[in-house]
């Protein structure tokens, strides 16, 4: 993995820190044009991967980039499944069977519905495969060596302790995608010690690491121990807390750990583009 | 370690469940549903105790407490065994349909003297919490208007078809969104006891409200205003805030910022005047286990140190749901 990955919350609306900026996001990143100008931007400075959610605006990306492939040589997406929101959303108002019928491809899901419920109830797996090749579709194509799953999804399963689950998606990510499966965690220590005994060896995990234990389940300390002592590959997100912190002393903090292999981090201006890759190529 | 059970696998009850059976003092020993289809997915993946028939499973296993995640219209008859059984109650929002089985349910509770805590999380978020002590503290003087609004792209397309569809089973943005707005109204300024000029409206729904817009009047005297509107798609997910004016100023609140402006400084808060931004890194409640945010498991570690320590919960008891409820009642009665 490169040492920097150029995320996408800032095109999204996501802003943890001020409902307010995020509104500002979203009339900003309005058109898709406007985010392919900040991934050049970003790429101009060197940054040569995009971690992104499987949210349908991306599908617009994808296209860009195989369009324009001579241009996009080299460049490679981390996809990040699911865009959860959609199926929250759905979920409440359509309940678990609706949503599944909702986002489970049609003729797919008629395959389903002739052995109704009883086959579905048989093939929780086969359903988890197709939803990823769902979600992967728009990828096709294009370079996508590492695929994550979402903290809702990876942090559902760790709570619900179905571990099993992680198996059967890190044998399927590898076989089908040839891809390395990675997870994206608010509980990186609890999901490090459950994928390890499922003998899953140097995992990729993304969770949040900064210096004032933002977001950091358990506490700061704990997840300094692992960081030291555990034998996996960090990826380090909301290294600034949400903002609370100086990009200076944030990325100093995670120079601390050798073990860190890439930090994640989101920017809509050239400038703190470069400050921050900068900034992140100094210290790790 | 203490034995829980849940009962109702939808979004919130799988939520739930997982913070549940995160919890390092929480030993969760079953989980009841009706769908086949969710209960053969733990059947095969975990080694949780499965129930379709939750009468059963109070009966069959030795419960401290239940967490009760079913629609609405399903919780007084659930909540009423579980609480006969001396069992522990956390009971998802809106409380009851009925404020008469609320009533019914504060008594029971506290006849048994059982732990009774509800699902409106949003008192568990850090810059909510920061807010009630400001305004406790008179930060704003005498209080002349607030606001209370929520919004988000819950029903953004014409369709119906779930219990969430009906209004007679507590499916409409009131009983869902609007509650939580309400509850917050209520427990950080003040409890309403007047509703005026109420319009709820249909967007996309049929039978049921997409949004609610109603002027509030509290006990105090103060009145304000409650602006919801679930089929709002300019927010990516539920977004709710609350907005006091005082003759000192004014705050604004929601779950990721806390917004003041004094017109004249506050030493003892440390506040000058003009505006003075903080922010939920400074509030957040540290959790040891985190899903959809921090409330979500400190409401549940509240209401397991409630249990463990046999003392009555100090947010979101029963009574306080059941008010909210009350709330409601006024507000559809002002409505017709």
């Amino acid at each position: 993995m490169e040492k920097v990955l150029f995320g996408d919350n800032q095109f999204f609306a996501v802003n943890h820190l001020s409902d307010e900026k995020s509104r500002a996001q979203s009339i900003r990143f309005k058109d898709d044009a406007s985010i392919i100008r900040v991934l050049d931007q970003s790429r101009e400075e060197g940054i040569q991967t995009f971690m992104c959610t499987t949210h349908d605006r991306i599908a617009s990306v994808c296209k860009h980039i195989l369009e324009n492939k001579e241009a996009y040589e080299g460049y490679k997406i981390y996809p990040c499944m699911p865009y959860a929101h959609k199926y929250a959303n759905a979920v409440t108002e359509l309940g678990i069977m609706g949503t599944i019928k909702q986002y489970v491809p049609g003729n797919l899901f008629g395959t389903f519905a002739k052995g109704g419920v009883a086959f579905l109830s048989k093939d929780f797996l086969k359903l988890m495969q197709i939803l990823i090749d769902a979600e992967m579709k728009m990828f096709k194509g294009i370079d996508t060596p590492v695929i994550f799953i979402q903290n809702v999804i990876v942090d559902l399963i760790l709570g619900l302790k179905l571990y099993d689950v992680f198996a059967e998606y890190h044998a399927y990510v590898k076989k089908k995608y040839n891809a390395e499966p990675g997870y994206i965690t608010m509980n990186m220590p609890a999901l490090f010690d459950v994928l390890d005994s499922l003998g899953i060896k140097n995992p990729v995990i993304c969770s949040s690491i900064n210096k004032i234990g933002f977001r950091m389940s358990g506490g700061i300390e704990i997840y300094e121990k692992y960081l030291e002592e555990k034998e996996f590959r960090p990826v380090a997100m909301q290294v600034l807390a949400a903002g609370a912190l100086r990009p200076k002393e944030a990325i100093e903090y995670l120079g601390r750990f050798k073990r860190i292999e890439s930090v994640l981090f989101g920017a809509s201006s050239r400038s703190h583009i470069k400050e921050t890759k900068d900034l992140i190529l100094e210290y790790l | 370690m203490i034995k829980g059970a849940i009962i109702g696998l939808g979004k919130m009850g799988i939520s739930h469940a997982a913070i549940v059976g995160a919890h390092p003092e929480v030993d969760m020993v079953a989980l009841c549903d009706t769908s086949s289809l969710v209960l053969s997915g733990f059947k095969k993946f975990s080694k949780v105790k499965t129930y379709s028939d939750y009468q059963k499973m109070i009966d069959n296993e030795e419960l401290d407490f239940v967490v009760i995640a079913t629609p609405t219209k399903f919780h007084y008859p659930m909540v009423k065994y579980a609480l006969e059984k001396n069992i522990n109650v956390f009971c998802e929002k809106p409380f009851m349909l009925k404020t008469s089985e609320g009533d019914e349910m504060v008594e029971l509770a506290k006849s048994k003297g059982l732990v009774n805590q509800v699902g409106f999380h949003n008192h568990f978020i850090g810059t909510f919490r920061e807010l009630k002590r400001l305004l406790d503290a008179k930060v704003l003087g005498d209080l002349v208007h607030f606001s209370g609004e929520a919004y988000g792209p819950v029903v953004t397309k014409e369709k119906g078809g779930t219990w969430r569809s009906n209004a007679e089973e507590g499916g409409g943005c009131l009983f869902d969104y609007a509650s939580h707005v309400i509850n917050l109204v209520q427990e950080i300024i003040g409890r309403p006891t007047k509703a005026r000029g109420t319009l709820l409206k249909s967007i996309y729904s049929k039978g049921v409200e997409d949004a609610v817009y109603s002027l509030l009047e509290l006990e105090s005297g103060l009145t304000g205003t409650l602006l919801v509107n679930w089929s709002d798609e300019t927010y990516r997910k539920m977004s709710t805030s609350l907005m006091i004016q005082g003759k000192n100023g004014k705050i604004i609140c929601d779950a990721t910022e806390i917004k003041i402006y004094l017109k004249e400084e506050v030493p003892a808060e440390k506040l000058g005047k003009g505006w003075t931004i903080k922010y939920i890194t400074d509030f957040a409640i540290p959790v040891d286990f985190y899903l959809r945010g921090e409330e979500y498991s400190a409401q549940i570690d509240h209401f397991v140190e409630s249990v463990k320590s046999k003392k009555m919960a100090s947010y979101n008891t029963f009574e306080q749901a059941n008010y909210t409820d009350v709330v409601i009642d006024m507000i559809i009665e002002n409505s017709k």
